[in-house]
């Protein structure tokens, strides 16, 4: 019954005809769903409701555009790589949403569903967060649009990333330590669950990557493809052609889904996700769900997910927060599938690599999250032709991991 | 095929003759650990429990407040499976006819293999399970893998859910529906929720089986008076909290099979 149903027949009638997913009970295939207590189910039904509704409402849609443009800044710039590209002989651009308004790409779903709460009367919003991207980026929304903001995160995590704890708490949010199991992104996950179950009446809960359950996935790809429709419309208005290749890394995958989902439809563009690969291929030394995981049901989806013979979830590592999770967003295990996007992983002695690079040869320090599509870039050019256009995702800029860098090269700040 | 849910019907049925509600008990499985678990359950059912509730430990329990969080990790130290709770239930078997539900979450049973995990559980003696994370609607196959093998899946249906909802629950729960009686995560309460009677009472219109209730009870004198409204009550956390200040206490399974026989005359009382 957990069989993976897909494989190429169906990738080239699910591209031709239209690519239209997850179905109406939120499934990408096998993937996706909502496995969550029964308390949660008459909330996901609701937020369900409203999304769909203002999908279509033109004066959300609106207000989500004006904010996008004077608040964060969009369209955020592509920027062509002139020094990579020397160097790799193929043209490469560089859609920029380190240079988004709190650093990162999170924003734009932060916004959207902070508007999505306010329609719903919510009063009270929490999140959980990895890197702190997510927990600063909901904060700040929710000080733009007056709402009462917790954000739950490990200690693990609140270690790597202090600078970001501490933004969390002077944008008025409460930031909650995690203690729990391994004190990472996926314990924060279960106490932000536990505080939903409990206080679901006044209430959102606003999932930072493309994960969780239905409509999570959905809603959070949908506000974050504002990142491809963009890099679509400036590609062709800079070279003229689709890109070859467009490469994100993926943690639960918010901003690779956010760049891929506009061009599911342009066969010839190979769309690349990049895994954490972390410091070796055991268990527990990675986060590299395709390589080391496999189906499971975990926090309300089913996908891949990084366990042990018995079910039990297992921890993960990564240099980099954002990446250290264990399961992946349900949609790019059904890309995967059809064959119509690929993965891969990056170690993170790969990923420092890729971080200098950028920063030396561009002048930008990308997260070390973002730094994952770099340290994936020296193997991934030999596939393109010489000359081939790469979009590579820098999801988010790097000030926040500058200490964690030093860190991890032994250097004392 | 069916000889497995008649342990439970069995169970409500004398209880229903002597005009009795049920007592159920829940303990995390292998806390301390499953030498422990075969004991607790057998002396709990001397001491009147009507049916067992065994949580499986999983890592990630969503839907659990602390102190179920930290039996589940309890259970995963003394290296408590899946497998490892199904052989204690054989054991258990050898001794007594309790009725026993396994209180789960998903993952580890597909990690086990549905299929292979209904034949073993009843092959072992489990009665059904609560799978935590999985509304009905949700995987259809796996409750007919489940029902086929002759395993009865407890449906919970909460404060918050819909009048449809609860109908849908209360045709598809087998054996009994739990009722969460409070928003939130499993746990000791102080106090019980006002309206428990009246939600019940609107649950078991549309419930041909028994409604049981559960979250956050633990005294006699709740229990007693969630017995009055309910069909049969649900201790867990209060247990669980014994156990764990107990754990190399030798006279722990005394101590918890006590409390657990406090809290059935409570309900057997009403």
């Amino acid at each position: 019954m957990w069989t993976l149903s897909g494989g190429s027949y169906s990738a080239v009638l699910m591209v031709e005809k239209q690519y239209n997913m997850p179905d109406a009970r939120g499934r990408f295939g096998p993937y996706g769903g909502a496995y969550v207590p029964e308390t949660l189910v008459p909330v996901l039904d609701e937020i369900t409701k409203a999304y769909k509704a203002v999908r279509r409402d033109k004066a959300f849609q609106q207000e989500f555009k004006h904010l996008l443009e004077t608040y964060v800044g969009r369209p955020s710039p592509l920027t062509f790589a002139t020094r990579l590209s020397e160097q790799f002989g193929r043209k490469i651009w560089l859609k920029r949403e380190d240079l988004n308004h709190t650093g990162a790409h999170k924003i734009n779903n932060a916004l959207g569903q902070v508007l999505l709460a306010k329609r719903l009367g919510k009063k009270r919003i929490i999140a959980e967060t990895g890197a702190g991207q997510h927990g600063v980026a909901t904060a700040t929304a929710c000080a733009l649009l007056g709402l009462e903001c917790h954000v739950y995160m490990g200690a693990e995590d609140m270690r790597r990333q202090q600078p970001n704890v501490y933004r969390m708490r002077l944008l008025g949010a409460e930031c909650i330590r995690v203690d729990a199991g391994t004190a990472t992104l996926k314990d924060a996950i279960n106490e932000a669950l536990r505080d939903w179950v409990t206080n679901v009446e006044d209430t959102h809960y606003i999932i930072g990557s493309a994960l969780g359950p239905h409509p999570y996935p959905m809603m959070v790809r949908d506000f974050q493809s504002v990142i491809g429709k963009e890099a679509r419309k400036q590609i062709l208005k800079s070279e003229g052609v689709l890109p070859d290749l467009i490469v994100a890394c993926v943690g639960g995958g918010s901003n690779a889904i956010g760049i891929f989902h506009p061009f599911i439809k342009d066969k010839d563009v190979r769309l690349v996700g990049v895994e954490a690969g972390g410091r070796g291929s055991d268990l527990g030394d990675h986060a590299a769900r395709f390589e080391g995981g496999r189906l499971g049901v975990f926090q309300g989806t089913s996908s891949w997910v990084l366990q042990n013979e018995d079910g039990q979830i297992t921890g993960t590592h990564s240099v980099s927060a954002g990446l250290d999770y264990a399961s992946i967003g349900p949609e790019h295990a059904w890309l995967r599938d059809l064959g119509r996007a690929e993965y891969m992983s990056c170690r993170d002695d790969q990923a420092i690599a890729g971080l200098h690079l950028v920063a030396e040869k561009e002048g930008i320090i990308p997260a070390l999250e973002s730094a994952h599509a770099f340290g994936a870039l020296p193997e991934l050019v030999e596939s393109v032709p010489e000359g081939g256009v790469i979009i590579v995702n820098v999801s988010g800029r790097g000030d926040k991991d500058v200490a964690e860098v030093a860190r991890y090269e032994g250097v004392q700040l | 095929m069916s000889n497995k849910e008649n342990r439970i019907k069995k169970t409500f049925k004398a209880l229903h003759k002597e005009n009795k509600k049920a007592f159920i008990a829940y303990i995390g499985a292998g806390d301390p650990h499953l030498d422990a678990t075969v004991e607790m359950v057998c002396a709990m059912a001397e001491q009147g429990v009507d049916i067992i509730e065994l949580g499986v430990p999983f890592s990630d329990p969503m839907a659990d407040g602390k102190a179920n969080q930290a039996a589940a990790e309890r259970g995963l130290a003394s290296g408590t499976t899946l497998r490892g709770v199904l052989e204690a239930v054989r054991r258990i078997r050898e001794r007594c006819q309790i009725p026993i539900l396994f209180f789960t979450y998903l993952n580890p049973i597909l990690a086990y293999g549905a299929e292979q995990f209904a034949q073993d559980a009843v092959e072992a003696g489990v009665d059904g399970l609560l799978p935590l994370d999985l509304p009905p609607e949700e995987d259809p196959t796996f409750l007919k893998v489940m029902k086929q093998a002759g395993l009865a899946t407890v449906h919970l249906a909460a404060p918050n859910s819909t009048v449809d909802r609860r109908q849908t629950l209360a045709k598809r729960s087998r054996g009994f529906l739990y009722y969460v009686c409070r928003l939130g995560v499993t746990g000791e309460r102080t106090s019980l929720p006002e309206d428990l009677a009246e939600q019940v009472a609107s649950l078991k219109t549309s419930a041909s089986i028994p409604v049981c209730i559960g979250f956050g009870i633990s005294t006699p004198e709740q229990a007693a008076l969630a017995a009055s409204a309910g069909d049969g009550v649900i201790v867990g956390s209060h247990l669980v909290n014994i156990i764990a200040e107990n754990g190399s206490n030798p006279d722990l399974v005394t101590l918890v099979a006590n409390r657990a026989g406090e809290l059935a005359a409570a309900v057997h009382g009403v």
